[in-house]
């Protein structure tokens, strides 16, 4: 017997406001409401009105998963809380989410600061904290709400991001071995590669305040520092070079061939990204999971929400060998292969 | 690889633009239908074709499709 940590319950939650392409193609009148879904495969996204935080929408998600999974709250034992905005400079917005949403005193609480890579790392933390006999429940909350940060006249942004938070419960379960079918997070493949191609320079220590005029840089790619850059193409290169590497390890490590996973679920970066991969690694279209036409990038969400998705369509079954890969701001990457 | 078929094949992704007006000296961010997307589109038809994959920046420096070609070449040549 051996203690393993698996995916016990997902829940998510999305804002109520709507930005749709018609509203963002007559402001960007050169691109159409058809084209913006064309390039990206988005028709609408979520985001928040002024004054909501990442911490809020982690909130209501954490909520719905104590609600719609029948979970007692007290039973959660460490708190793991990723985003990209914080509500304090200190304290650690988990210390505050513990008393908000009336867990434990005697419970670990921790935030960290990813993007799109920032489930899977969650969920290697997780496991961690679980296989080592320090937690036995670990509720993993993954919020965006990077439309905040986004200047209105940046379309490369605003036509891909939506907000949105999942919560994740990553529980402990004592399994015989070979835990092969059984439910279990398995091995990980992590990366990471600083470079300023994803950044929001000021509002930190470093640069507490910038150049706030909006200017464009050498690709013509519009750049404030005052919000999100992305340099879109170099982004692309990177998937492109390092996402296929990291499935064929990670599937190395488990022992695995692509043809033994039944799903894949990576981060919903954008429709043409995700058929690019697809494509370059022949994974046949109903082993893959493409869900972002109606919430957008939500970023550190996106996984947990096309995988909840997926469990309510059927398509991530009870026992089922899962392939997730985040990869995102950092540069940083990760993926796993999880039974369900 | 031939320089006339990486230009077909470029051609080949521009839905709106004829095919004739698609060369090998043509400044293809001139053409009317160009956007961004055009660039990580190149970038995946030359990495599925040719093994290839070009970065960010050789692809802003890059004009034509003769450009491209030689870039191709060149990583070729190093690989």
């Amino acid at each position: 017997m051996s203690i393993q940590a698996y995916i016990k319950a997902i829940s998510y939650y999305l804002p109520p406001d709507i930005l749709d392409n018609q509203t963002l193609a007559e402001q960007f009148t050169d691109w159409t409401a058809q084209s913006i879904e064309k390039k990206t495969g988005i028709a609408e996204r979520r985001v928040v009105k002024k004054g909501v935080l990442a911490s809020d929408l982690a909130v209501k998600s954490a909520h719905k998963l104590f609600e719609e999974h029948h979970i007692n709250r007290k039973t959660v034992d460490f708190l793991l809380f990723c985003a990209q905005e914080y509500d304090y400079f200190t304290p650690t917005t988990a210390c505050v989410l513990q008393q908000k949403l009336e867990l434990n005193q005697h419970i670990g609480a921790l935030d960290y600061n990813l993007g799109c890579s920032g489930f899977i790392y969650g969920l290697s933390l997780a496991k961690g904290l679980i296989v080592s006999g320090i937690a036995s429940n670990v509720l993993l909350l993954t919020s965006s709400t990077l439309t905040r940060m986004l200047h209105p006249d940046d379309k490369a942004t605003r036509t891909i991001f939506g907000d949105g938070a999942a919560a994740t419960l990553i529980s402990a379960v004592a399994s015989s071995s070979p835990i092969n079918n059984q439910p279990h997070i398995g091995d990980f493949i992590l990366g990471t590669k600083g470079t300023d191609d994803i950044i929001l320079k000021n509002r930190w220590a470093r640069h507490p305040m910038g150049k706030l005029e909006p200017y464009a840089d050498k690709s013509g790619s519009f750049r404030s520092d005052e919000h999100l850059f992305m340099r879109g193409t170099n982004i692309f290169v990177f998937i492109l070079k390092v996402v296929p590497k990291m499935i064929l390890r990670v599937l190395e490590k488990a022992q695995l061939t692509l043809a033994d996973i039944d799903l894949f679920v990576f981060h919903q970066a954008n429709g043409y990204i995700l058929e690019a991969l697809r494509k370059k690694m022949g994974v046949p279209k109903e082993k893959f999971v493409i869900h972002l036409k109606n919430c957008g990038n939500t970023v550190s969400a996106s996984i947990p929400i096309a995988l909840a998705e997926a469990q309510k369509a059927g398509r991530a079954y009870k026992g089922a060998r899962v392939l997730l890969a985040g990869f995102g701001v950092g540069l940083s990457w990760g993926a796993t292969v999880v039974v369900l | 690889m031939q320089l006339t078929e990486l230009v077909q094949k470029i051609a080949e992704e521009f839905e709106d633009t004829p095919k004739e007006q698609i060369t090998a000296i043509t400044k293809l961010k001139d053409l009317e239908e160009w956007s961004s997307m055009h660039a990580l589109i190149i970038i995946a038809l030359i990495d599925n074709h040719y093994d290839i994959i070009l970065t960010g920046e050789e692809m802003i420096d890059a004009q034509t499709p003769t450009d491209i070609y030689n870039i191709i070449l060149q990583k070729q040549a190093n690989k």
